[in-house]
């Protein structure tokens, strides 16, 4: 059942380079759990989250296959966090600032994602019950 | 009177402005608010029994500051040997934590 | 509307590129999106207050930047429109910087009042 409460969350860091991407879709997946709605304001490097061109591959050192080293991307674990949301009857709302796509042409993303900017997020931000930035460094 | 979450995810021996964090955190408490401090990330290590930088956790403690430890972040670097007071939460925790009205939540 | 404090402490974060520091420049669009917001500028931010700042010149083979970033110029700006921009003093005495070298019109706070400052804010967001 929803909780009527809803969380804004902007993030910075591209897929791959930092411990805050982890934490901040483990935040968005135990909210999305919990029954809340979410916002995710993906700004700068956070745009390659949602790249539907990104494939897992093997692991050379492992000695694995694709299929055995099971490698994620985040396009897929943000995919399920959309079927999470929609499980749950609860709205996830990802908006990718539009510049912040176009200087890295990463405008071709899963569905779910949408274009957005600045404003977005302010408006996100003051219509809902919290807000967390997450910076990076 | 405000509710402040504070959430450290760096290591402070990553840089010279370790202090930064502990001390805003320290000088928020002194002003009357209730504050936690959420360590997640690299910011779990100075929890670590024997660290360095145990005792500015244990200050914070003594000085009633709510210290909290993420779970998985403990877990993933083997830190099984808390300083005393450190409790160990998870991110319904932060959530929470995060959604109780008039909370300011400050990553760093 | 609530009052939101922008706290940068990273500077020349891929400002080449970006033609701007990416906090201020969302700070001055989300201004006149109508945020009441404010600035501070802490750690090795407190350059971002220095006048005169350069980083025009650059070329990579034969593609030469014509549009360098002017972020002392940008922080000027956003306080002729009426964002306050704090500055940490110690960090900047600490970096030797001294009140000639800074712009006109940045408010220098002492880091005990830090507390304070976040206090006088609704929202506080460390970038």
């Amino acid at each position: 059942m929803a909780s009527e409460k809803t969380l804004t969350i902007a993030i910075m860091d591209a897929p791959y380079e930092s411990a805050n991407s982890t934490s901040a879709l483990r935040i968005i997946n135990a909210a999305l759990e919990k029954g809340h709605n979410v916002n995710v304001f993906a700004y700068e490097g956070a745009v390659n989250l949602t790249m539907k061109a990104q494939q897992p591959h093997p692991n050379p050192v492992k000695g694995t296959s694709v299929e055995q080293e099971q490698h994620p991307t985040t396009k897929d674990w943000v995919a399920s966090l959309f079927k999470l949301a929609s499980t749950k009857d609860v709205k996830l709302d990802w908006v990718n600032c539009g510049l912040c796509v176009d200087e890295r042409g990463a405008g071709d993303w899963i569905e779910g994602p949408r274009r957005g900017g600045p404003k977005d997020f302010l408006d996100a931000s003051m219509a809902s019950d919290a807000t967390l930035v997450i910076p990076t460094k | 009177m405000a509710n402040y979450l504070l959430i450290e995810s760096r290591d402070p021996f990553d840089s010279s402005d370790s202090q930064y964090f502990p001390e805003l955190v320290q000088g928020i408490s002194d002003r009357g608010n209730d504050t936690v401090l959420f360590l997640v990330q690299n910011g779990v290590l100075p929890v670590r029994k024997g660290s360095k930088y145990s005792e500015a956790m244990s200050r914070l403690i003594r000085n009633k500051i709510k210290v909290l430890a993420d779970s998985f972040s403990l877990k993933e670097r083997a830190i099984s040997n808390l300083v005393e007071g450190v409790e160990i939460a998870d991110m319904d925790r932060l959530l929470d934590l995060l959604l109780e009205p008039g909370t300011k939540a400050i990553w760093h | 509307m609530p009052k939101i404090l922008n706290i940068v402490e990273t500077a020349y974060r891929a400002t080449i590129e970006e033609q701007d520091d990416t906090v201020l420049w969302l700070t001055h669009m989300l201004k006149n999106a109508g945020a009441d917001i404010c600035v501070l500028l802490r750690a090795n931010a407190v350059n971002y207050a220095v006048r005169g700042q350069d980083a025009s010149g650059l070329s990579f083979g034969e593609n030469r930047m014509t549009h360098s970033p002017e972020i002392d110029k940008d922080v000027a700006t956003m306080i002729e429109k009426g964002v306050a921009v704090y500055l940490v003093d110690e960090d900047a005495v600490e970096r030797g910087l001294s009140e000639g070298e800074l712009l006109n019109g940045i408010r220098k706070i002492k880091r005990r009042e830090l507390p304070e400052l976040l206090d006088q804010h609704e929202q506080v967001w460390h970038w």
